[in-house]
Formats: structure tokens, C-alpha cells, sequence
């Protein structure tokens, strides 16, 4: 008696689901034309790193709209499934899980942030569904996965591009202070690595807290090296404004390095006229009005930032950009595949050539998933309170 | 040479803030026996309520002066609803209660402001001063002079006046003061007002170099909180001397040994502190006074 009541719900759920398999199986084969394709997504449009998140959101919404607009994918309309995780990546692994069982995505864009990203992975390799990754960390594509691309450049693309500048500049001998946060820890070890293609050494190598507030002592050891002929600050939040603050004051007067992660007109703010003459890589979408006519990237950096800021009202960011670029070459993927397969897109996405986005120039190789070279970045200087493109150093 | 001095100017202006903070844990400790570890929260409030004040077109004393009298409303009010209730509590629930206040600030401070780090002009220009070799930024200056200011100011007050007189009476013996007909509740209040001020205003002033953000009390509140601990919990030289000495001994382990531990410096404070002086290093003031 007892048991037979707890097995009835058993019974009848399995019973559902095995309808619902049933019908799946029948229906999922014929799909009918107007099925819409799904692609999903989970990003942190809200919590600690909703000022990435946030930008990728709406762009994602954008421009799936205006795909339906035109008539959608494959006579199909296309619907975005999007998930908030708040920053948290346990709950983005929940998501990813979700999107594959219950919404039965065929492709996905999206994780803000690496760990979100890192958590999701395993979810997506496993169903065998494409995933392109709006986050940094280089561990995402090293090494390759056969499901999962990302668009945005790596902290390695940036050293390279930063060493290849100093390199045309005549220097060889650099001091180094870096953050002890995860973006400046990673990007030292980034730059470490390739530092000796270039024939650069570090001489001088300190580190200083993500919350300290006087880098003065490191900036001091590294004025007193001999032989120091710049320096670099792998960094990201008000530290390297700090480091760019004293290295004025110390009067330094070495070309001063920044990373990609101090890419903001808040930094400018931060660093007031201190960060007159710091140099750093960029996106083009910084200095979308200032690259050349000739420039391939210009007409998409212009077309995403004019669409962008008409739709939301907000100045358009560089984490936007990747949610752009993402889309894009989901899409095109479909496209190009003629099919709605998880698997064909894939193969279609990694045969990716010469896309220009917002970000950079992707070609996609089977040992390649980000596509980006150090010419994604453009090499920039701060003068007078404004970024001034500087001209390629090759 | 010009390094070790270099470093001294760089510690003795980290020091000063941590020492402004030090003295706030000291006022209230001693009027109350409370550890306030919302004395960061003033500094953000003094930090960044001036940057949003700037930002609305007032003139920086204008907003500066709004800026700390908000924080001594915060720290009024902090008293009358979070202190003043639990009267008789153990130090641990009072303790545990000012944590809990300093997360309720941050948060309101999140929604009031942002989430965005923000930065004050230096107050007379960013030209660094050469001294022997050295460089010493003007708003460095500043900051020292506050601090030296303050400490004087709060001397002359405790020491020459009535009211001061009064809070030195609750903090050595409540019972005894409120028999001679001090209202005690008032002077409690006026130790957490008047803490909220001195931090806000170690806030506004160190705001040019250090940055402002609504997070960043927790970290002065750990600083300043070993500078006391340093040198001897209500003490208020003690607390002046801590920090100047946390803020040295930061900056010659960065300069002269290594920049990764520098943060471990005023935890390994506490530690020595603990073990060796557990009065600190001016703490034997606290013997009953008959």
C-alpha cells in the first residue's frame, strides 16, 4: 500500500518523460519550418561583474531581434535563451545544464567570467554542443577543446603585442610590477612566457596588493635598477591608476607600459595627468573614430556602436563587443552549415576565416579557437587625457 | 640615502591615514569599551561623499564639510540604533554588531553612489616636491598635516575642556561619571560623532592618493585597527605612534625585502602584539584610576 503510493508519482513521471521522449524523437527529426533555432546563454548581467556582463546581455538581445527582423536563420526564427548568473559560477553550470536538457540550445554564447566559463565546459563538451566564451582566461582554448571557441584576446596576446612595441622601440631591459589579483598574476606569468621571444629580460619584478594604496617602495626598487629601459604593469582596477600616479611623482621618466585591462576612460579619470604618455594595447572599438578609412574594422565598430547606443542609450564597451562577435560567428556558423546540427555548426565554426568583428580578425584552426593576433590590438598612447592611436610598429 | 628616504615619506603618509583610523578605534573604545570595525566605513563615506558632492558642482571644502558632517550623522546614528540598544551586550556582540553595521553601510554605499572607484584632485596640484633626492607629493602634505592637527586638536580637547573632561571621565569609570552628573548616553553619542568626523576626514584628504570606493573601509578598518592595537588600545598616542609605525614598516618590507608580503605586515603585528605586549606599546594608561 505504502510503497505503491510513493512508486505512482515515479510511474508518472517516467511515463512523461517517456512521452516526452517519445515525442521529441518524432518531432525533433521533422522539425517543422517555423521550429525556431535556439542558442543560449548565461552571462552575469548582474552581481560584481555586471559592468561585463550587463553590455553582452543587451547586446546578445539586440541582435537576435534584428536577425528575426530580417527573417531569421535558415528561413527559421532564432531565439535567445538567456540566463543571469549573477556572477556566481555554480549557478552557471545549473544553467548551462538546463539549457541543454531542458531548452535544447544548439549553440552557445556566453560565461562572463573564466570561472563561469571553466564550470560550464564539461556541460557543453559532454551534450557535444558548441560553445563560444565571452571570457579572458587563456585556459579556455589551451589547451583546445573540439566544442569550445572564445572571442576575447588573452592577456598573451596582449604581452606579445606590448613586447613586439617595445621590441621596435630598442628596449631590452624592463622592470615589472605587477597586481597579485587573478587578471595580474595570470597576465605576468602570460608575459613571462614569451618575454624571451623578443629578446627582453626582466630586471626587475615586483608585485603589489589588488586594494594597496602606495606603490611608491616597488616603483622606487625598480627606479634604482640599472639598466631598466621601461617599465610594464600587468593590472586591472584602481592599482595600476596608483602605479601611474606615483611613477609620476618618483619622476621615473621611463616609457611607462599598461595592460589591455586599464582599457577605460575611467582610467584616464583615475590616473589624472599622470597617465600623460603611458602606452598600452587596446581593441579597436576604443578608437572606433580614430582608425584609418582603409581600416577593415572600422565599418563594424562603427555599425555596433552606432546600433548599440541607439538601442540602450549607453556608451558602448569592449565587453559588448565580444557578446557581438560571439553572435556573429554563431550565426554565420549556421549558415554556412545549412543546418541546425550542434555538430555541423561546430565544424563550421572552427572553419572560420578571416571574420572581421568588433574585437579583431578571427580565423579559427583545429589548434586555434581564439583566431586573434597581436594585430587585434592597437598599440595606443595617452596624451593629454585621450587615447591617440599610435601607428603600426611593424 | 635618497631611497631610505623616499620610503620614509611613503610610510609616514600611508602611516598617518592608518592613524587617523587608529585614533577613531580609540575615541570610541574608550568612551564605550566598543571595537568599532565601522570606522572604515567613515573614511569611504568622508571619500566618497565628497567625490559625489564634487560631482554636483560644489566647491571641494563645501562638499568636504557636508561629506564629514554626513558621516557624524552615520556615526550618530549608528550609535542610537545599533550601540545604544544592546547596552550591557558582551564585547563580542558588540563587536560582531559593528561588523555587521560596516556591511550595512557598504551596501547602502552601493546603491547611494556605485560600484565604480573614483578619485579627488590633489588639493594644490600634483607637482611632486624634491627633497633630498626624494619625492614628496604635496597631498601628502596634507595628509600630515591633518593628522598632526587633529592629534593636537583632539589633545587640546580632551585635556582643556569640560566636555573632553567629561568623555576621559566615562571612559575611565561610567558608574562614577554618571554619579557626578555627566549624562553619559550624550557623551557616548559624541565619541561616535566625533570618530565618524575624524575618519571622514582622513577620508577626504587621502582620497587623492589612495582612491575611493564604497569597499575600501575594510581595509583601513584592518589597518587602523593594528595601528591600535600597536599602541595599546585607547591610547591616543599609542594609536598615532601605531600607525605611523605600521605604515613604515609596510613600506621598508616592500622597498627593502619583499612587495609580497607587504599586507601580511600588520597581521604579523597583531600576532607579536598578542604574544609579547598584549598591552601594546603604550598600554599600561588602562590601570583603574581611583
Amino acid at each position: 500500500m505504502e510503497t505503491s503510493a510513493r512508486l505512482r508519482p515515479m510511474l508518472r513521471a517516467a511515463a512523461f518523460a517517456l512521452s516526452a521522449f517519445g515525442a521529441a524523437a518524432t518531432f525533433g527529426t521533422t522539425a517543422r519550418a517555423a521550429d525556431p533555432i535556439k542558442i543560449g546563454s548565461v552571462v552575469s548581467a548582474t552581481g560584481p561583474s555586471a559592468f561585463l556582463g550587463d553590455p553582452e546581455a543587451r547586446t546578445l538581445k539586440l541582435y537576435v531581434e534584428e536577425l528575426n527582423k530580417k527573417g531569421g536563420l535558415l528561413g527559421r526564427p532564432v531565439e535567445l535563451v538567456l540566463y543571469d548568473d549573477g556572477g556566481d559560477a555554480n549557478k552557471a553550470r545549473t544553467f548551462a545544464t538546463r539549457l541543454v536538457e531542458d531548452d535544447k540550445v544548439v549553440a552557445m554564447v556566453g560565461g562572463t567570467s573564466t570561472g563561469a566559463t571553466m564550470a560550464m565546459i564539461p556541460v557543453f563538451e559532454e551534450a557535444g554542443i558548441p560553445f563560444v566564451s565571452l571570457a579572458g582566461g587563456i585556459e579556455i582554448v589551451e589547451p583546445v577543446r573540439a566544442f569550445v571557441f572564445k572571442t576575447p584576446h588573452t592577456d598573451k596576446t596582449a604581452c606579445q603585442k606590448i613586447f613586439e612595441d617595445m621590441k621596435a622601440r630598442g628596449i631590452t631591459k624592463i622592470g615589472m610590477i605587477s597586481g597579485t589579483d587573478g587578471f595580474g598574476k595570470s597576465m605576468r606569468n602570460q608575459c613571462l612566457k614569451v618575454i624571451s621571444d623578443y629578446a627582453i629580460t626582466v630586471v626587475a619584478d615586483e608585485t603589489y596588493g589588488a586594494t594597496d594604496s602606495d606603490m611608491t617602495p616597488q616603483l622606487n626598487k625598480i627606479k634604482n635598477t640599472a639598466g631598466i629601459q621601461a617599465v610594464l604593469n600587468p593590472g586591472f582596477g584602481q592599482g595600476p591608476a596608483i602605479v601611474t600616479r606615483n611613477f609620476a611623482q618618483l619622476g621615473i621618466g621611463l616609457p611607462l607600459y599598461q595592460s589591455h585591462g586599464v582599457a577605460s576612460k575611467s582610467f584616464i579619470d583615475l590616473a589624472g595627468p599622470a597617465a600623460d604618455g603611458v602606452r598600452l594595447p587596446a581593441p579597436a572599438i576604443l578608437v572606433g573614430d580614430k582608425l584609418a578609412a582603409s581600416d577593415k574594422q572600422k565599418p563594424v565598430v562603427a555599425e555596433y556602436k552606432a546600433s548599440y547606443e541607439k538601442a540602450t542609450g549607453q556608451p558602448v564597451s569592449t565587453f559588448g563587443g565580444y557578446g557581438f562577435d560571439g553572435i556573429q560567428l554563431v550565426t554565420k556558423a549556421i549558415e554556412k552549415a545549412k543546418s541546425a546540427d550542434p555538430k555541423k555548426i561546430r565544424d563550421a565554426l572552427e572553419g572560420t576565416k578571416d571574420y572581421v568583428g568588433v574585437t579583431g580578425v578571427y580565423t579559427f584552426t583545429p589548434t586555434d579557437h581564439l583566431g586573434l593576433g597581436t594585430d587585434s590590438f592597437r598599440m595606443l598612447e595617452i596624451r593629454k587625457g585621450d587615447w591617440v592611436l599610435e601607428a603600426p610598429t611593424r | 640615502m635618497s631611497e631610505f628616504l623616499q620610503l620614509v615619506f611613503s610610510g609616514l603618509t600611508v602611516g598617518a591615514i592608518y592613524a587617523l583610523i587608529a585614533l577613531g578605534f580609540t575615541l570610541i573604545y574608550n568612551a564605550s569599551d566598543v571595537i568599532n570595525f565601522a570606522q572604515g566605513d567613515f573614511v569611504m563615506i568622508g571619500g566618497m561623499g565628497t567625490v559625489f558632492l564634487m560631482a554636483s558642482g560644489l566647491s571641494l571644502p563645501l562638499a568636504a564639510l557636508i561629506a564629514v558632517v554626513a558621516a557624524v550623522g552615520v556615526g550618530l546614528l549608528l550609535h542610537r540604533l545599533a550601540i545604544e540598544p544592546a547596552r550591557g551586550a558582551s564585547p563580542v556582540t558588540l563587536i560582531m554588531i559593528t561588523i555587521g553595521a560596516s556591511i550595512f553601510i557598504k551596501g547602502v554605499a552601493q546603491i547611494v553612489f556605485d560600484k565604480q572607484f573614483h578619485s579627488l584632485p590633489a588639493f594644490s596640484g600634483d607637482a611632486p616636491i624634491p627633497i633630498g633626492g626624494a619625492t614628496l607629493l604635496p597631498q601628502s602634505l596634507w595628509v600630515l598635516g591633518t593628522a598632526i592637527g587633529l592629534v593636537v586638536a583632539l589633545y587640546l580637547f580632551l585635556e582643556h575642556t569640560l566636555v573632553g573632561k567629561g568623555l576621559l571621565a566615562t571612559a575611565a569609570n561610567r558608574l562614577a561619571a554618571k554619579l557626578v552628573g555627566i549624562n553619559v548616553t550624550l557623551i557616548l553619542a559624541m565619541a561616535f560623532g566625533l570618530s565618524a568626523a575624524i575618519g571622514a576626514l582622513a577620508g577626504v584628504v587621502a582620497t587623492p592618493i589612495t582612491l575611493t570606493r564604497y569597499d575600501i573601509g575594510t581595509l583601513f578598518a584592518l589597518k587602523g585597527f593594528a595601528a591600535a592595537m600597536l599602541g595599546g588600545m585607547g591610547n591616543p598616542l599609542g594609536a598615532v605612534v601605531g600607525g605611523l609605525l605600521i605604515g613604515l614598516l609596510e613600506t621598508f618590507g616592500a622597498g627593502y625585502v619583499s612587495s609580497t608580503y607587504k599586507d601580511a605586515v600588520a597581521f604579523l603585528m597583531i600576532l607579536f602584539v598578542l604574544f609579547f605586549l598584549p598591552r601594546g606599546l603604550f598600554g599600561g594608561r588602562s590601570v583603574e584610576r581611583v
